[in-house]
């Protein structure tokens, strides 16, 4: 049976056909609905899903399950890898015995990431297995084999799909989902799962070893597809790059040789077998050339004649994202054919607003880096974080954003190197609870006098809303503890803690004035719920209105920047968006801003 | 030589309902036994950002409509039909809704939006179908704005390679039955209009 599926969704599903009995993850664009909708069928396949803590704890959850007998799987975006770094490269030395799948999602293009750092890197440096799918379909089948090829080599496998696979949507083949069968049980092994020196040495040499096995299981897969032709030019694609070069040479009506690769380490034999026979290839895939170097490499022992063209000869761009029209283009100038222009409407285009994200009206963000901001004033350093919140970079409060948890260490850091203003960062509750935990104790230990702010909107609201350890809820929706972020906050040793409500602005000021000239380490909470999320759950207050005769047009409202209060060249107007969060009434000097009384 | 049957780009601004508007399409487009391939906007850009979706009707390949390609651009946002035009064919159809939604850059006076024969002109150097309506008004004649993209739905049938019962028949499927009776209502007057 086809459906219409997501990537994400395809992968999920991939899961349940392929048995596994655990699956982690930490959500993350492009990755959340993998572990989201893996979530929904947990009960009815008796699998254990769970949102982690964090990216290293997910993973390291999965390793524990597939060291006991259960296949598992381990999900995060691709910075998430790094995260997780510290589990990953030791369990490519243990192995595992169940199959163990990390689904490491790339973003080319960086369409909702701090980097586009390349997944394949990592496989080749932990010496694992890393498949490329092309489309969801592929995603799907990869997931399955992957268990089976993580048993077969008895290491970890990753699959690498890319955002324009994993939130693709295409035709998908379902298959079935069967009752599993395994005998879970944790076999003690000290020299395979105790990495002391004395174990580690000897598993290094086994994984070396392992690597010619790895090779030939990749070897043959149904995923690197050689179509030989008599032309003196070819092409070998990664991924969804080898979508590209097909669309791009029937529009081009050239039949040339094509190698598609979807495995790495890539398919050496069948690399030689193309160079043996082409006198200019041209080598494409997105970001990093993994492929490239490969091939380089076959070539030196089989073709040294070879003309390689790629991104060391600078003809493909190594950053970024592909499609058709680039990919088209790259072949043409090969070919010696005309490459396509697109008629570009400039001089049309530059009347158009800019459209950034931007928090949602009455998101409570605002609110609080409001009172932020006049408390410490704007000379103050804003360290920030990962989060919906990072989109109020308009606002001169978001002075950093590095990587989840670094706005209270990179403060820490700003205050220790020098800086003698007010440091006032922001973090929001999920990142808190990811990798900010151990931030917020180093600077206690450390004593680094700067403030603490969480937004805590209690949810993962960037990446859609998954709940985490502060909701009170578990990824299937089951209940929980919720736990206290006061309570952590004080035992990592903050000297003063306090939680505000953003909306009551006056309060909130004052609390983060108290902040500003505390002698210690302050951390304050802002707790509002996330005002998405709170419509979702019934919660609806009534809305604002401007007094026409009473504003002034000062534009007080205005530059508070909530997306339903608009200026008509005279006075503020609030417009049908309004949520009701009533700050923007608190900020208005004339008290121009009323309920609406209905 | 032509590697899809149709490509549609469907635009507008986070929340707007692009991406269901897509799913309707893609759907309905797989069971009449095309392959289907979309690609859609999640993530960081959702927030009141300026979304695109691609759906690709009759084609193998990539999920995206390359730039230049699309045989159909359907906006619900005017400004996003203009900022996504490039990707229209030359013989391609335009089908926008009047409606603007001010983005933040607006709203808080660091641009300007621009009138709609700024807007309309373009697409028509491109193209010589630009079909132009409010349809958000017509939602809300039909029961709720929130049906403004199967206003867009219903004009866009027509041009679709694709039964309208299908459709309607995928819509049906997609949304809440409490809902089914004004969005009925909301295809039949895009359809009409």
């Amino acid at each position: 049976m086809k459906e219409y599926l997501l990537g994400n969704v395809a992968i999920a599903r991939a899961l349940f056909e392929a048995g596994a009995g655990v699956i982690t993850g930490y959500p993350g664009t492009p990755s959340s609905e993998i572990v989201e909708t893996a979530a929904q069928f947990a009960k009815r396949y008796n699998v254990h899903v769970e949102w982690s803590v964090n990216e290293k704890v997910a993973v390291e959850v999965a390793s524990g399950a597939a060291w006991t007998g259960t296949r598992a799987a381990a999900v995060m975006k691709h910075v998430g890898l790094n995260v997780a770094a510290d589990p990953f490269m030791t369990l490519a030395y243990t192995g595992v015995k169940a199959g163990l799948v990390l689904i490491v999602a790339d973003d080319p293009y960086c369409h909702s990431s701090q980097n586009e750092q390349d997944t394949r890197r990592y496989a080749q440096f932990a010496g694992v297995p890393c498949l490329d799918p092309a489309n969801p379909q592929e995603a799907k089948d990869m997931c399955q084999f992957a268990f089976e090829l993580s048993e077969a080599l008895e290491l970890p496998v990753i699959v690498r799909p890319t955002t324009r696979v994993s939130h693709a949507r295409s035709d998908v083949l379902l298959g079935s989902i069967e009752e599993r069968a395994e005998k879970p049980e944790f076999v003690k092994n000290p020299a395979q799962w105790v990495m002391l020196p004395v174990h580690a040495r000897p598993r290094h040499t086994e994984l070396l070893k392992k690597q010619a096995a790895v090779a030939d299981a990749l070897n043959d897969t149904p995923w690197n597809r050689l179509t030989l032709r008599e032309s003196e030019i070819g092409i070998i694609a990664s991924g969804i790059s080898g979508l590209y070069v097909e669309e791009a040479l029937k529009q081009l009506d050239a039949d040339i040789s094509l190698l598609r690769v979807g495995t790495f380490p890539p398919p050496v034999a069948l690399i030689a077998t193309m160079l043996k026979t082409v006198k200019t290839v041209l080598v494409i895939e997105e970001l990093e050339p993994v492929l490239e170097e490969h091939v380089e490499r076959v070539a030196l022992t089989c073709n040294p004649a070879v003309k390689i063209i790629g991104k060391t000869s600078g003809q493909l761009p190594r950053e970024g994202e592909f499609d058709l029209l680039l990919v088209r283009n790259a072949i043409a100038r090969v070919l010696n054919r005309p490459s396509t222009d697109v008629q570009i409407l400039k001089a049309a285009t530059e009347i158009l607003p800019p459209r950034p994200p931007a928090l949602c009206p009455g998101c409570s963000h605002r609110a609080t880096y409001y009172a932020m901001r006049k408390a410490f004033g704007k000379d103050a350093i804003f360290p920030s974080d990962i989060g919906c919140y990072t989109l109020a970079v308009g606002m001169g409060t978001v002075d950093t954003c590095l990587c989840m948890g670094a706005s209270i260490t990179q403060a820490t850091g700003i205050r220790f190197g020098g800086e003698q203003r007010p440091i006032c960062c922001s973090i929001g509750d999920s990142t808190f609870l990811h990798a900010g935990l151990p931030g917020l104790l180093n600077a206690a230990y450390n004593k680094a006098r700067i403030t603490v702010a969480i937004l805590d909107n209690s949810t993962t609201a960037m990446t859609g809303h998954q709940p985490h350890p502060g909701t009170g809820a578990m990824a299937t929706g089951e209940e929980t503890k919720a736990v206290s972020l006061e309570a952590i906050a004080k035992a990592l040793g903050a000297d003063l803690v306090e939680t505000v409500n953003p909306l009551e602005l006056d309060a909130t000021i004052e609390t983060f004035s108290r902040a500003r000239d505390f002698e210690g380490l302050a951390v304050i909470i802002a707790k509002q719920a996330c005002v998405t999320n709170a419509r979702r759950a019934g919660v609806r207050r009534k809305p604002f209105r401007v007094n026409a005769e009473l504003c002034t047009g000062c534009k007080k409202c205005v530059e508070f920047g909530c997306p339903a209060i608009e200026f008509d060249g005279e006075h503020a107007r609030i417009n049908a968006l309004c949520s009701g969060c009533g700050v923007c009434a608190q900020i208005c000097p004339s008290d121009a801003i009323e309920e609406v009384i209905t | 030589m032509k590697t899809s049957a149709c490509d549609i780009i469907v635009v507008g601004v986070g929340g707007q309902g692009v991406i269901l508007l897509s799913h309707v399409i893609g759907k309905s487009a797989l069971k009449a036994g095309y392959s289907v391939r979309g690609a859609e906007t999640h993530g960081m850009a959702q927030r009141g950002g300026s979304v695109i979706s691609h759906i690709r009707i009759g084609c193998e390949y990539g999920p995206m409509v390359p730039l230049g390609g699309a045989d159909i651009l359907v906006a619900l946002e005017p400004a996003e039909a203009l900022r996504h035009a490039h990707y229209l064919f030359k013989d391609g159809v335009a089908l926008v809704n009047t409606h603007p939604i001010l983005p933040v850059t607006v709203t808080t006076g660091r641009a300007t939006y621009p009138p709609l024969e700024d807007i309309r002109a373009p697409l028509q150097r491109i193209s010589k179908t630009v079909k132009m309506l409010n349809a958000t008004e017509l939602a809300i004649e039909a029961g709720t704005p929130q049906a403004m993209n199967v206003v867009m739905l219903g004009l866009l049938a027509p041009y679709l390679p694709l039964k309208e019962e299908l459709l309607v028949e995928t819509l049906a499927e997609s949304i809440k039955p409490k809902y089914l009776a004004v969005n009925k209502r909301a295809f039949e007057f895009g359809k009409r209009a």
